[in-house]
């Protein structure tokens, strides 16, 4: 009997002492911050302490998705990095709070709420997926925090919390089926990974192929990371495209591309077009069975501006002579650079100065020269099209001559009325 | 646990229950508002360890497709809170996927009343159809176990294949409101913290209701000896049909409150991972103890969220050491190390709860 006594109660005390430990968590972090805070004379009203500023950067460093965010957190580093060596901002410095992501939607949202919350940082830089985005963006509208998110994405989104520093479908997608269809053909071929991005993309295609005078022969999504891709590679051929649009999404690609060189069908037999194939893929794919394939991108490590040359040689230096640059890596960069210009124009880091600062903020990117629309806090981009070399860097073929105005919502074209939300 | 044993042991056991009840009830006096939201969330968790411990602690039927139960039960909710959020248009996802109007199958899911009922029953209706086929045939074991985990990929492909209808990948996400209440507001959450430690709490008695009860002797007898069981006159899959019905609605009912309290619901969230996870919990905790259960779902997920913010390059590692630990030091789980403590002198105590006969 008092065996069991013993056994039981035991039970409870590790149930308390867990709720205990609970409470505990949760102090002690507090206390930390209570003494950063001493030092400090004057402090600065809202998320701001004395000599430090903190931002979050929440991308995911496990999981499928951390072979391509890491490179986006080695890149926000480097930004916050310099930018302290230059003085910091508003003279203080900014500390970054990494958390993980963990590439799972619930687990951003769970972080994102920690670090407006708990930490009090500034802005947070993060996300990569649509799907991350989506899963932060009610917490940063609750709770009025700042996200800025680095990646190309299908649009239809304008959050009054959330800059995009990535392009939207009238800056990437768009621009490249009106230029395929003018170079290299009428009959589209669509392919994709099965999850939001591909299938909202292609949705807005297949639009503008019927008002642009274009065919469309044939559109299969596959789940992602599916390598097998023969029988896709036959209906291909069978369907004669002059375009493949290419939406894959990680190791799919891998395997798509082989395939498609066993297949004995090279670049020059048939254009393909990808939107989530950058340098950091290439080295990934290879580059034997890429060479010659297009991509739509707002920036390529070869993109020739002032700015971009110092990019690319201090990020080399920063992290190995191997590391590319890659659109989402120069977005990511360029975020927090505007992030810090908005936070010295509004001499605050509180949200709703820092926004109504940002408006019409330009600053001279690696990709050229950017300027955040006030309206849709996304960024003028100037789109590129770039073919793939022999050496796995791009060669553009084609830009938009200067940077284009965001239109998230495509309101701008008439075909893609039946896209837009229902008001 | 008989009334007439109303010794001063049961009382302490009471008076501890009590004050771990008590101690749950004023968390929100405690805590700031992030850690009351990952604390509801661990406790929605618990609830379904709770679900799956009666079936694999007590009845050794091991299913690794949980996540599926919990993600109906979620998804059913989530429906409601898109649909209360959207006032009368049609939800975001729809719209950009080319949908027009409101399927009709998301129709009865704008009335509160409705989804609650729908993310208990479809899971639990669920479970039964899945069990009838199974255990009336006997398919028991690793082949259930299996089929569990087809279960889970063809869910989570329909879910991500459906965009239209279930929003993709992405999930369902953005909810404004419940019964009228905001969710951003602290007091909400407040509330429906104390539904989900209330919830907890009442799925807990039930459980050991359930247990305690001739039912429960059945369960344990099916677990140790099927056959002999079944010689004995009784017809195990009923009884595998029916606790395996209630693990399920259980683990929707879980699926709700997650929902409410994390704001988000996503095929990742019933995948093979977390299903597994949620085993995991229960294994961790201790395996056929209620009390171990729920504590392994807290622990491991509190563990989850400390070390991930600790150290976020590497905090998978840490998990993973966890894992080997509790496996090679406490093969019993957290619960049974007690048990182990007092091995030597508790000889004699038949150990009731304890697992004798693991199931795979």
């Amino acid at each position: 009997m008092k065996k069991r006594l013993f056994y039981q109660l035991g039970l409870m005390s590790v149930a308390l002492s867990l709720v205990l430990a609970g409470c505990g968590g949760n102090n002690a972090p507090a206390s930390t911050n209570e003494a950063t805070d001493a030092p400090s004379e004057s402090a600065n009203a809202g998320t701001s302490a004395g000599g430090e500023i903190k931002v979050g950067i929440l991308h995911s460093q496990s999981g499928t998705m951390a072979i391509s965010e890491v490179s986006v957190i080695d890149a926000e580093m480097m930004a916050i990095e310099e930018i302290n060596a230059a003085g910091g901002v508003l003279g203080k410095k900014i500390v970054p709070v990494l958390e993980d992501g963990a590439s799972d939607w619930p687990t951003f949202a769970e972080k994102a709420r920690k670090l407006i919350s708990e930490d009090k940082v500034a802005t947070v830089f993060g996300g990569w997926t649509s799907a991350s985005r989506k899963a932060m963006k009610p917490v940063f509208e609750e709770l009025n925090g700042l996200l800025w998110y680095p990646v190309q994405y299908e649009g239809l989104e304008a959050s009054p919390n959330i800059f995009y520093t990535g392009a939207t479908t009238n800056q990437q997608i768009v621009p490249s089926v009106t230029w395929l269809l003018e170079n290299r053909g009428k009959k589209f071929y669509l392919l994709g990974s099965d999850y939001v991005f591909p299938r909202t993309a292609n949705l807005i295609i297949k639009e503008q192929l019927k008002a642009e005078g274009g065919e469309l022969v044939g559109e299969e999504y596959t789940p992602l990371g599916h390598t097998d891709y023969s029988t896709i590679i036959s209906k291909i051929k069978e369907a004669d495209p002059d375009v493949v649009y290419n939406t894959l999404n990680g190791d799919s690609n891998v395997a798509f591309f082989k395939q498609l060189k066993d297949a004995g069908i090279t670049a020059q037999d048939l254009t393909t077009l990808s939107v989530s194939v950058a340098e950091e893929e290439i080295r990934g794919i290879g580059v034997d069975v890429l060479e010659g394939h297009l991509a739509a991108w707002n920036y390529y490590q070869t993109t020739e501006t002032p700015t971009n040359k110092t990019f690319v040689e201090n990020y080399k230096k920063k992290y190995g002579d191997d590391r590319v640059t890659a659109d989402p890596i120069e977005a990511g960069y360029t975020a927090v650079y505007l992030w810090a210009a908005a936070v010295e124009k509004a001499g605050s880091t509180d949200v709703a100065k820092v926004k109504e600062a940002a408006k019409e903020l330009e600053w001279e990117a690696p990709e050229g020269k950017v300027k955040i629309d006030g309206e849709t806090q996304h960024l003028y981009k100037t789109v590129r099209i770039g073919e793939v070399q022999a050496d796995g860097q791009f060669k553009e073929l084609w830009n938009s001559g200067e940077a284009v105005k965001p239109d998230p919502y495509l309101k701008g074209y008439e075909w893609a009325a039946s896209i837009q939300p229902t008001e | 646990m008989q009334l007439k044993k109303m010794t001063p042991r049961r009382l302490w056991i009471l008076a501890g229950y009590a004050a771990a009840a008590a101690a749950l009830f004023s968390a929100p006096m405690f805590v700031s508002d992030f850690r009351l939201n990952l604390l509801a969330k661990f406790l929605a968790f618990a609830i379904v360890a709770l679900g799956l411990d009666l079936i694999w602690g007590y009845t050794g039927i091991l299913s690794l497709g949980h996540g599926i139960f919990f993600g109906l039960g979620a998804y059913a909710m989530a429906m409601y809170l898109k649909l209360e959020a959207g006032g009368g248009k049609l939800p975001d996802f729809m719209g950009w996927s080319g949908l027009k109007e409101l399927p009709l199958f998301w129709q009865p899911f704008g009335s509160f009343g409705f989804a609650a009922a729908a993310g208990i029953a479809l899971p639990a209706i669920l479970a039964l159809v899945l069990g009838y086929f199974t255990f009336r045939n006997r398919i028991r074991g690793v082949y259930f176990t299996i089929l569990t985990q087809a279960l889970v990929i063809i869910t989570t492909t329909l879910l991500i294949g459906q965009q239209a209808f279930t929003g993709g990948t992405n999930g369902v996400t953005g909810y404004s409101e419940v019964l009228g209440f905001p969710l951003g507001s602290p007091d909400t959450k407040r509330a429906l913290y104390w539904i989900t430690v209330a919830a907890l709490i009442v799925i807990f008695l039930f459980c050991r209701f359930i247990v305690g009860s001739r039912f429960g002797k059945v369960l344990r007898a099916i677990r140790d000896g099927e056959n002999r069981v079944r010689f004995i006159g009784y017809n195990p899959a009923i009884y595998q049909m029916v606790i395996f019905a209630i693990s399920a609605g259980i683990a929707g009912m879980a699926g709700m409150l997650f929902v409410l309290h994390v704001g988000i619901i996503s095929p990742s969230m019933l995948g093979i991972v977390p299903s597994i996870e949620m085993v995991l919990w229960v294994a961790i905790g201790g395996r056929g103890t209620l009390v171990g259960a729920a504590l392994g779902a807290i622990l491991m997920n509190w563990a989850k969220s400390e070390f991930s913010t600790a150290y976020p390059e590497g905090w998978t590692l840490f998990m993973g050491l966890l894992f080997v630990i509790v496996v090679v030091f406490m093969p019993k789980g957290v619960a049974g190390l007690i048990g182990q403590i007092n091995f030597r002198k508790k000889r004699r105590e038949p150990n009731h709860e304890g697992v004798r006969n693991p199931a795979v």
